[in-house]
């Protein structure tokens, strides 16, 4: 240990704040959540760990939580810090709503968590939130879909798409490849589905999805939903395997065949 | 009808709580809408908080010991209310009269202020325990002609609205009827 982590607020000589990296290294280890913006839409997406045999998974707190009729957060990192966090936010929105009349804006719910965030990177006796949030949703009267990210440090960002947690890359890279513009509905889900299925093994039992859509609740996609759609992926990529192989198998074929030439005139 | 006071007509003197309740309220105008609007807040965070809605005695419990908190203080909130809900879990209607002082009661029907001297004893004769939404109506419209038939001042009429398991939806009523003195 370097000295420079003892105390929190304590920079090292390279400008490097240690806890607040090690707080993003804990987001990197937690399970990976995926947001999508579609045309009037927005998707999370969460990866599950999968359950214990004897817990009780009905009753087993999700990562996907309501911020405020109109907010959805999801998190990726300590659970037990996401819980703190996400209840400040709660107590913000209802404040907000009572202080204004009005619900708050997305981004303002985000400044906020991201405040608090940082925070906790510039006080005494305390440590930083080791999660990072995507927080989704839409605006009073307005059905553009908001989603954006914050991180331990205290930053925050809007995205189009984005992935948190672990893996993040890989699924943010194949984001980058597959997002278009101005996705409807079922291309959203199933982009947001087919992302995490870079970085999910198990399938649909360790997946869970949560829609908003402007004026309209949560939506969480039951189970057998989201089975279908991994189904329907899982067939797809079966079949671009299967078309691949065929095209390069006849070319190989042919190769191998040749010197051989003579099994066909035989 | 002419009258040294006139309320004013379009005054939405409620606020809904959650999907199945339902609180009005009169007293001090400031405090009204403040001491409602916090209620509000505050049941919509527990229900944000605990993915469950509070049922209406809950809320009922709550804000009696918001008021009382309130009454002890420096500057109570002066608020008489009525709490009105559908326990979304046994489907059973609940009826709560809060005062400023911080009473609690479950009553079959209730009323605030001057309107109760009017309205109480009609709702005695003809209240029963089944009443339906129609007879219920019906009463209320008793009550109404009462009030338009008696009270000194220049009445507009009443605001109605209804808790089902549904959720709140407000009925029209016609406030410009004429009423004939009995």
């Amino acid at each position: 240990m370097s000295g420079y982590d003892r105390a929190l607020s304590v920079f090292s000589p390279d400008g490097h704040v240690f806890q607040v990296e090690y707080a993003m290294e804990a987001v990197k280890r937690g399970t990976c959540a995926v947001g999508v913006k579609g045309k009037d839409i927005v998707v999370l997406g969460c990866e599950k760990r999968s359950a214990l045999k004897l817990q009780d998974t009905r009753i087993t707190p999700s990562k996907i939580a309501l911020v405020d009729d109109h907010v959805c957060l999801a998190f990726a990192g300590l659970n037990a810090d996401a819980r703190i966090l996400i209840d400040k936010a709660r107590l913000e929105a209802q404040s907000h709503r009572l202080t204004v009349e009005d619900p708050s804006s997305i981004e303002y719910i985000t400044k906020y968590i991201a405040g608090v965030q940082q925070r906790y990177t510039q006080s005494g006796g305390v440590r930083p939130f080791g999660i990072s949030t995507l927080v989704v949703g839409f605006d009073k009267n307005d059905s553009t879909p908001r989603l954006y990210q914050t991180e331990p440090s205290g930053i925050y960002s809007a995205w189009k798409a984005n992935a948190i947690g672990r893996s993040s890359k890989t699924v943010r890279e194949f984001l980058e490849r597959n997002h278009q513009e101005d996705m409807d509905r079922e291309q959203t889900i199933q982009l947001t589905i087919k992302s995490l299925l870079e970085v999910v093994q198990t399938g649909a039992k360790n997946i869970e999805v949560a829609i908003m859509a402007p004026g309209k609740s949560l939506e969480m996609l039951p189970d057998d939903q989201i089975e279908s759609y991994v189904k329907n992926i899982e067939t797809e990529k079966q079949e671009e395997a299967a078309k691949k192989k065929s095209r390069t198998g006849t070319t190989t074929a042919a190769i191998l065949t040749r010197p051989g030439g003579g099994e066909s005139t035989d | 009808m002419r009258g040294p006071t006139v309320l004013k007509a379009e005054d939405d003197k409620t606020r809904q709580l959650n999907k199945h309740t339902l609180m009005a309220f009169s007293g001090e105008s400031g405090d009204t809408v403040q001491f409602a609007e916090y209620i509000q807040a505050n049941a919509a965070l527990y229900s944000m908080r605990n993915d469950t809605e509070l049922s209406p005695s809950a809320v009922a419990n709550f804000v009696r010991g918001e008021l009382a908190r309130s009454l002890r203080s420096r500057s109570p909130y002066t608020v008489n209310l009525l709490l009105g809900g559908l326990d979304p879990v046994t489907e059973k209607p609940h009826l709560f009269w809060i005062d400023y002082l911080a009473s609690l009661a479950p009553l079959p029907y209730a009323a605030h202020g001057y309107a109760q001297y009017y309205c109480l004893a009609i709702l005695d004769k003809h209240h029963h325990p089944d009443c339906s939404l129609e007879e219920g109506l019906a009463l209320l419209t008793l009550c109404t002609d009462e009030l338009k038939r008696r009270l000194p001042i220049d009445y507009k009429g009443m605001l109605v609205k209804v808790v089902t398991k549904n959720g709140v939806e407000e009925i029209a009523v016609d406030n410009d009827k004429v009423v004939k003195s009995a």
